[in-house]
Order: C-alpha cells, then structure tokens, then sequence
C-alpha cells in the first residue's frame, strides 16, 4: 500500500499574526524534540506492513529550515533510512525567505527532495510587517535566487488576499511580481481571522476590520483570471499549478487517501481511522515515540463519514468526483446516496454535472461551505 | 371568657402594585410567625416556581396557615392567601379574595399609588373585604409616607391615619401589621352544624394525590371519609386527606375543617375538570340547596400558535400542554397546521405575560425547544351571510368580499404617570388607536390617565413602549370592555413570493404600511443570505405595499486546508449544517425559527 507521510516542525523564528498552527519560537527544545520525532519514526515503520511504501512527503510546521542543519539531517536520514521510498515519491519541505541558506540546501540535496514551499504572502514589505512577518521580500527574491542556482527543486510560493489594509492593486501587483519567477506552484489563501492569533485578539479589540467581501472576492476572481492566462491551472480551492505540477501530497489529502502525520499534533488518515497524536510539546517528548501514548482520540470512521468526507474534500479540487470511482470506492451510487443535495445546487447553480463528474460552479467555489456542509 | 375557634381566625390576603414588596411581607409574616425558622427561610416563600423567583412575579395563588401569639394573649390562627399582581392574572386575585374578610394593602412610600394598586382595591372593594393600608419601604431615602398616606386618603378614601410605617426587607414595624390583622380583619362567619358549602379557589394537580382542591369553608365542616359533591359539575367524590397550608407543605389534619377555615382536600381526583374553580363543594349525603356564587370563567383574550421546533415532538407538546391545564384552566389549545411550521397548537393565554410564562414553562419544565407565531386576539367577523366567526387565527380569516365588517375587542385602560410624561404618553396612545377619556391629577406631579384601546394594540409590546417613553415611571392597569367595529386587513408576508401563513396578521388599515415595512425589513436581518436573491414582500390581499431584497450569498469558503486536520474542518461544517437544522423550509428558502417572532418585536 501506498501512503503519504507529513512530519511536523513546530518551531518558528517568530509568530505571525495570523498563524493559528501549532507553532512557537522555542529554540532550546529543538534537540530534544528532534530526538523524539526520531524515536516515533523508527516505531512507526516498524508498525507498518512491509510493503508500505511512500508516495508523497512533507516536511512542514512551523518552519522546519529554523531547525540547523545537523538536526535537518538527522530527520533526513531516518526518513530515508526507515521508510521505502516510491520511485516518483514527491517531497516537499517548507521554508521562510532567510531561514534558507547555502550551507541548509547542501544538507538538503544530498536527500531526494524534489520539492520547496516557500512562505511569502505579499511583495509589499510594509504589509509584510503588518501581519508580522519577519522577512522582507527581497530576502525572499535571494531564497529563490539560492534555490534555483544549486537545485532542481519544483517552487511553491504561498501568497495571501484579503489581508487588513491591502488594496486590490497592491495584490494585484504581488500577483504580476510573483509570475515573472515562473515558479511551478502558487498558493493563493484568504486570510482567516482565527481566535486565539494576534489578529483574533486585534479583531475583538475592534483594531482591525476583515476587508468587504466585495474586494475578498475581487481579489479571488482576479487571481483566477490573471493566472489562467499566465499559464497556471487552478485545481483547487487555493491551489494553482503549471500543468503537472500539482502537489501530490495535498492531493492524498482531498482523495482520502492513507497519510500518516509525525510530530507534535501531527494527523492521520490510516487503516478507515483518523487519530492526531499529543499536543503538548513536554508530554511529546517524553512520550519518546510510544505510538500508543502519543496518538489521542481515534476515531473509526463510518462508511457514511467516509462518505461525507470523500464529498467536501474532493469537490474542493476543481476536477471535482467523479460519479464512477464514487461507486466503485462505496458501492452506491452518488445519485442514490444525496438526490436532495446534489439536485438542489445543479438547480442553483453552485454544482456542475458533466461528463460523469460533478464540480463546484465558478460560483460554487466562492460559496463552498454553503455546499460542503450540506452533505453532513 | 375564651375565643371561639372561628373568633380566632384571620383570613387575608395582602394586595399590591407589582415591585411594592407584597412578597417580602409575606415572607417577613412567616418568618415573624415561627412557622419557618431562618435557615429554612427561603426568599419568596409563597412564590413556588422557578420562574415566579426569577421574574420577582407571584403566577399562582398560594396559601399559607401561621399562628400568632398576639399581644392580647391569645393565639390567632392566620390564613395568609398570596395573589399575583399582574393584569393577566386579575382572575387568580379575585378567587383569593373571595377566600378573604380583610386585605393588606401595601403602598411603595416612595412610589405610591399605581395603576395595579387600584385595580386591586377595586377587586377587593368589589368582594366586601376590610383594607388595611401599610406603607412599605419607608427605609428608602425617597420615602414619603406622608404623601403616600394623604394619596391613599384622597384617592382611595380609606383612612391611612394607624397605616403601620414599615420596611418588610428589614422587618421594621412588621409586628404592627400582624397586630393590626386581628384587630382590623373580621373573623369569617358562618354555621359548623350547617351542610357543607366550600368555595374551590384553586387547584394543583400531583401525580400521587390526584387533584388537590384548594377551599375556603364558608358553612359546615368536611372531614376525612365524607362523601361530598361538586355542586356545578356533580361530580362525587370521598375525600381521602383534609389539610391546613404549611409554608411549601400540606399539612393533614384529623379533625378535617370548620366553617371559616382555609385548607384542601384530596379525594383521588384523576380529572382536573371536575374541580372547576369557583366550584361548591357540598356534602353528598346531607346537601346545601344553593351554590355560592362562583368565579367569572376566566376567558383567553390573546391567542399565538406553538410548534415544536423539532417536528417530532409534537406528541411531547400535547403532552406537556395537558400537563400544564392541570393546574391552568385559563389555558386553552387546539392542533392546527401551517404550511411553514406543520402540526402545532392554537393555545389562548389571558395575556401576554401569561403567554411567555406558558411558553417558558414548557422550554423549560418539559425541555421543549418551541417557536411562537405572533400574538393575536380574538376579532368578531360578520359575513355577508350573515354568519358571525370567532377568528383566532389570521390565517383563516375568510376572503375579503365575504366579510361584512369586522369587530375587534376593546379595553379600558388607567395609566398613572409623572406630569412630565403626560405629553408623551398621549402620543403612545394615540399612535395605538386610543381614544382618551380624561385626565385625574392625583397630586401636582402625578396624572392618572383614562383611554379606551384595542387590545390588540397593547399585546405586542405596549407595556415596553410605555416604560420607555416615561423612563419607567409608568404604570398600567386594563381590562376588556367589548368589541367595536373597526377596519382591519390581513397583512400577508411573502418570502421569494410564496405566502409564509404563519407570518399573517390581522391589523388595522392604518398601521398596515408601517408594519409591513418594518416586518420586512426585520426579517431581511433574520433570513441569512442564499446562493440567489430573495425577494420580501407584505401584502394586503394582491397589493404589495413594502418589499426588501436580501442579496445573495458572496462569499463563504474554507480557504485553508489546515494541514492534514479534516476533523476540524468536519466539526466546522458540522456547526453550519447545526444552524441550519432550526430553519424552517418556506419554498427554497431556509427560515430560521426566530424570524416567526421577530414580528414580536418591532419597535426595537
């Protein structure tokens, strides 16, 4: 069987004010946590059937290039010493522009990384500063600069919309900037003001305001368009690539299919159950990669959750479900499953059906939940 | 010489504008009286609900038996009656009276006289009994017992010269009242060796005892293992247990009661309907020849439809509405249907307080999760067939070219207001459809005013308009005095063009624009935006005389994908899909609960 692997780095140079992700800069910890991570990827092999084998990886947190790089090499190696690697196994670690240096990509290339998510969010370095990052965004045009003359790396960048004080021009431009280093992938997010954040605390202060959903949704359908004619494929909700060049590991993610996540609060899909594992950074450590102490509230799921799930994740890709590999995989059809529903939004608009696979509308993708959440 | 039993017994009631401290005195009596000790003393002693502590409101009547060691020697038994304060429960009050000789009559010394206040000595007036005045809250730095007193003078004409001077929430001159009691209060009368007569003044159902018939023994005596009989309804019965009031207790007692005594009876009475209150109660073998003169039936003025959010409990609501009858007789329901919130009940209530507390008794008492349909009387429509319908439900008023003309019932209303508010209580009353009748200075600041209104003019949310406008400082007494033509329509309320009947009201000609428009423009707020634009309309028969459009939905999406977490994505979705099982289907569009009484509330 083949599955999918995310491992967590839950450290970070700084907090950004959006960043709800279990994160936090603890610099002390990081040996200690590394050796741990270790432990339970030694453990977790060792639980797996033989023929397991990976076909996407990702390393992400965090920031997993704070990390230096003999603990980067230590992740490295045991990854590639525990696991079995498919052939076409896609591998992605994230990084932040200034956390990326040479001395890191040697560390890095002597492994078969294949992939980079570099976090940028706008080319305008006042807003940069305004939801906290610490970079500027010509430390970013150097990380792209290193990346591309010493590897062969496929580049994602990940950009934000509708950030306070961010005008529609100014977008706008970080999109025309951005296209001009004919990177492979983009991620194009809407901010979302989470409670317990910096901004969660700001907004209940009255300190910021979210932008009008007229300019959020300007902003969206700009980017759709903009993009297309540079070249770029949306397949997703916030996902763009050039063709071929879709991230596999999401993709396990919004087919269903098996992942294992590793690490500090780290998901799992595996064996019909999802489980997370221990959040709380001492209790992880000491945990020293007992699988049955770390991995918290399993829950099987059912064949109508399965069901459910299979809908919401997979109409956010804009390929949508095709109705055959639904009967196939639940023996049912998807008609005889959700009549109501499925009728229901063709008639308004928010679903297409066609050619035996059924998608969010243009409209459909702005107001996704409204459909999703139907399906429950 | 000794007392006889009857010479020592005090039956009384204490009357009272709500917030004047009717409760608190009844609680200090029983305290005073040693018939609680501190510890067992709990604030409100009478006020048995849950709701009735909450809202600071006495709901039902309770009865409650003391003895008082007096300063003349003797011990008096005393038979405390509470009486709710509210108009909606003027019925209530006037069954305790007539269990009575005397009342207290309590005056706020810094408020003085109100409306209910009034109201209430009427009542009491009307039953015979002896009023005594106290005034209350003389700890009050606004207290003015002098005022107070020469208002109670004046207006009244009773004579407020010994009123005791007391503060029930310190105990402060408490004794006083307790002394006056037995010399002020008559002792009842009436013959031991007579056939029985008991006048049924209130009941309570227990699932144990069956019904628990609450009486005052005006002649004879009824004793454990009599066969008596209900002297309207015929029903017979042997009593099993006859009892004096503890605080919160029933108390047996061997010797049964006399003639002049307050208590109860039981006699495994599964039918509440054959205990009807205002009922005699008379001995089976040795029969009185007359009745005494009962209760008028206390009849619904406002009547508003129940359903069950969850249309899967509708049996519960039967259930629990049946329950509540028991112990209610004002309360009246029959099923009926609407398309927009299917099987429910048209229940009648004496008012709008009688309404939300029935309302808050079910969601609370029985766990039923409801939604009301707006309030509505009860109109008078005369077809052209000479037929006339007794209408309580907007929905069914018959099509327009088969009504002759429409009634609709009045009430006589006193509202008592600072000078100041005159002027602005005016323009209420005008705005309502009043019609004044004239003005009283009580004293110099103080105005009673006198209007004819529509009752359905007040249920809404008069009473709030009216403490708003006089900062609080008004206050309202009414009762229903006829029916009187008048031009009303049905206001229909379409959303994306199809008839919600459950939204329809009757209002008059006038007010309909502006109800309609702000009907509209409440639910715009309430309905949550859908994929396609939804068009609000009211309407009178085929003119649409407002509209609102809600927009349609721009923007609602996850953009993140939260690593690998789909339970947390699943659990938000999970809350959206929750909200959306409170909304009812009206064509495509998804209402939500409260948009059915958002109509409630307009003038917010």
């Amino acid at each position: 069987m083949q599955i999918g692997l995310y491992f967590h780095i839950p450290f970070c140079a700084s907090k950004c004010y959006y960043c709800d992700f279990l994160s936090f800069p603890k610099q002390k910890e990081q040996e200690r946590y590394m050796e741990a991570l270790i432990q339970e990827i030694e453990k977790t092999s060792e639980s797996l059937p033989l023929e397991t084998s990976v076909k996407s990886i990702f390393i992400g947190g965090g920031t997993p290039t704070v990390l230096p790089p003999f603990l980067l090499d230590r992740l490295m190696k045991a990854i590639v010493t525990h696991f079995k690697l498919e052939p076409s196994c896609e591998w992605t670690i994230e990084a932040n522009p200034g956390t990326i240096e040479r001395d890191k990509i040697e560390v890095l290339r002597k492994y078969p990384i294949t992939r980079i998510s570099l976090g940028l969010q706008s080319t305008h370095n006042d807003l940069l500063k305004s939801i906290g990052r610490l970079h500027r965004f010509e430390d970013w045009e150097e990380s792209i600069r290193l990346i591309k003359a010493y590897t062969s790396w496929q580049i994602n960048t990940d950009l934000m919309f509708a950030l306070p004080n961010q005008s529609f021009e100014a977008f706008k431009e970080t999109l025309e900037t951005i296209v001009k280093y004919d990177l492979e992938h983009l991620s194009v997010y809407a901010l979302i003001i989470e409670e317990g954040t910096t901004f969660g605390d700001l907004y209940e202060e009255g300190k910021i305001k979210e932008v009008p959903e007229e300019l959020d949704r300007k902003m969206y359908h700009y980017a759709q368009t903009y993009l297309k004619e540079q070249g770029y494929t949306q397949y997703e909700i916030s996902n763009w690539a050039k063709e071929g060049y879709e991230c596999k590991h999401n993709l396990v993610y919004w087919q269903c299919e098996p992942y294992i996540g590793l690490g500090l609060g780290a998901h799992s899909l595996y064996d019909g159950k999802r489980f997370y594992n221990e959040e709380n950074l001492e209790k992880y450590i000491k945990a020293a990669g007992d699988l049955k102490k770390l991995r918290h509230d399993e829950e099987i799921l059912t064949p109508k959750m399965m069901m459910e799930e299979y809908i919401f994740l997979g109409l956010r890709l804009l390929s949508g479900i095709d109705e055959i590999a639904f009967e196939e995989k639940f023996g049912q059809s998807i008609w005889d499953a959700y009549p109501y529903q499925l009728n229901k939004w063709i008639k308004q608009g928010a679903l297409v059906h066609d050619k035996k696979r059924i998608y969010l509308s243009h409209y459909g993708l702005d107001v996704c939940n409204e459909i999703f959440s139907s399906f429950l | 010489m000794s007392l006889s039993k009857q010479e020592k017994i005090r039956n009384f009631c204490i009357i009272a504008h709500i917030d004047h401290g009717k409760s608190t005195l009844a609680d200090r009596i029983i305290q005073m009286t040693g018939t609680l000790t501190a510890r067992e003393m709990q604030e409100q002693v009478l006020d048995n609900m849950d709701l009735e502590r909450e809202r600071g409101i006495t709901i039902k009547s309770q009865a409650v038996r003391l003895v008082y060691s007096a300063k003349d020697g003797e011990e008096y038994i005393f038979n405390l009656i509470d009486t709710p304060g509210h108009v909606d429960f003027n019925y209530e009050v006037s069954r305790s009276l007539a269990a009575c000789e005397g009342a207290v009559l309590i005056v706020d010394a810094a408020q003085g006289i109100e409306a209910q206040t009034l109201a209430n000595v009427y009542l009491a007036l009307e039953h015979d009994l002896e009023i005594m005045p106290v005034i209350n809250k003389i700890d009050l730095p606004s207290a003015d017992p002098d005022r107070v007193k020469e208002e109670i003078e004046d207006i009244i004409g009773l004579d407020a010269s010994d009123a005791p001077l007391i503060s029930a929430k310190t105990g402060l001159n408490v004794e006083d009242v307790l002394e006056q009691i037995v010399k002020v209060v008559p002792p009842p009368t009436g013959d031991v060796d007579a056939p029985l007569k008991a006048l049924v003044f209130d009941s309570l159902y227990d699932p144990y005892k069956g019904v628990i018939v609450f009486c005052r023994i005006k002649e004879g005596q009824i004793k454990k293992g009599m066969k008596v009989r209900m002297m309207v309804t015929g029903a017979e019965f042997e009593v099993v247990e006859v009892g004096t009031f503890g605080a919160g207790q029933f108390r047996p007692s061997e010797e049964g009661l006399i003639a002049g005594e307050v208590g109860y009876f039981t006699a495994s009475i599964k039918n509440v309907q054959d205990t009807r209150v205002g009922d005699t109660v008379t001995d089976a073998n040795n029969p009185a020849t007359e009745a005494l003169p009962g209760y008028k039936q206390a009849n619904p003025m406002v009547y508003c439809g129940l359903y069950p959010a969850d249309g899967a409990k509708y049996g519960d609501l039967r259930d629990s509405l049946e329950k509540l009858q028991l112990n209610d007789a004002a309360l009246v329901f029959e099923p009926e249907t609407s398309v927009a919130l299917g099987f429910g009940f048209r229940c009648g209530f004496l008012g709008l307080l009688h309404m939300e507390i029935i309302q808050e008794r079910l969601e609370r008492e029985y766990n039923l999760d409801l939604v009301t349909t707006a309030p509505n009387v009860i109109y008078k429509v005369h077809q052209t067939n000479g037929e006339v319908i007794e209408l309580s439900n907007p929905a069914n008023l018959p099509d327009p070219s088969m009504i002759q003309f429409m009634e609709e019932p009045m009430v006589k209303a006193k509202i008592i207001v600072p000078s100041d508010y005159v002027g602005a209580v005016m323009d209420l009353c005008q705005e309502r459809r009043g019609n004044y009748f004239g003005m009283e200075y009580l004293e110099a600041t103080r105005t009673v005013l006198d209007y004819e209104l529509p009752l359905n003019e007040i249920i809404y949310d008069f009473f709030d308009a009216l403490k708003s406008r006089t900062r609080g400082y008004a206050s309202f007494d009414y009762e229903l005095c006829g029916y009187q033509e008048s031009k009303l329509v049905k206001l229909d309320i379409l959303v994306n063009k199809e008839i919600v009947d459950a939204l329809s009201l009757i209002v008059h000609e006038s007010s309909a624009a502006n109800k309609g428009r702000k009907i509209a423009e409440k639910l715009k707020k309430e309905i949550p935006r859908h994929l396609f634009e939804i068009p609000i309309q009211a309407a009178i028969g085929n003119k649409v005389i407002a509209r609102e459009t809600i927009s349609a939905m721009r923007k609602d999406v996850l953009a993140k994908c939260y690593g690998g977490d789909i339970s947390r994505k699943r659990k938000l979705l999970e809350k959206q899909k929750e909200g959306k099982k409170r909304m009812r289907q009206v064509g495509s569009v998804e209402v939500p609960q409260e948009a059915f009484m958002s109509v409630l509330k307009l003038d917010e």
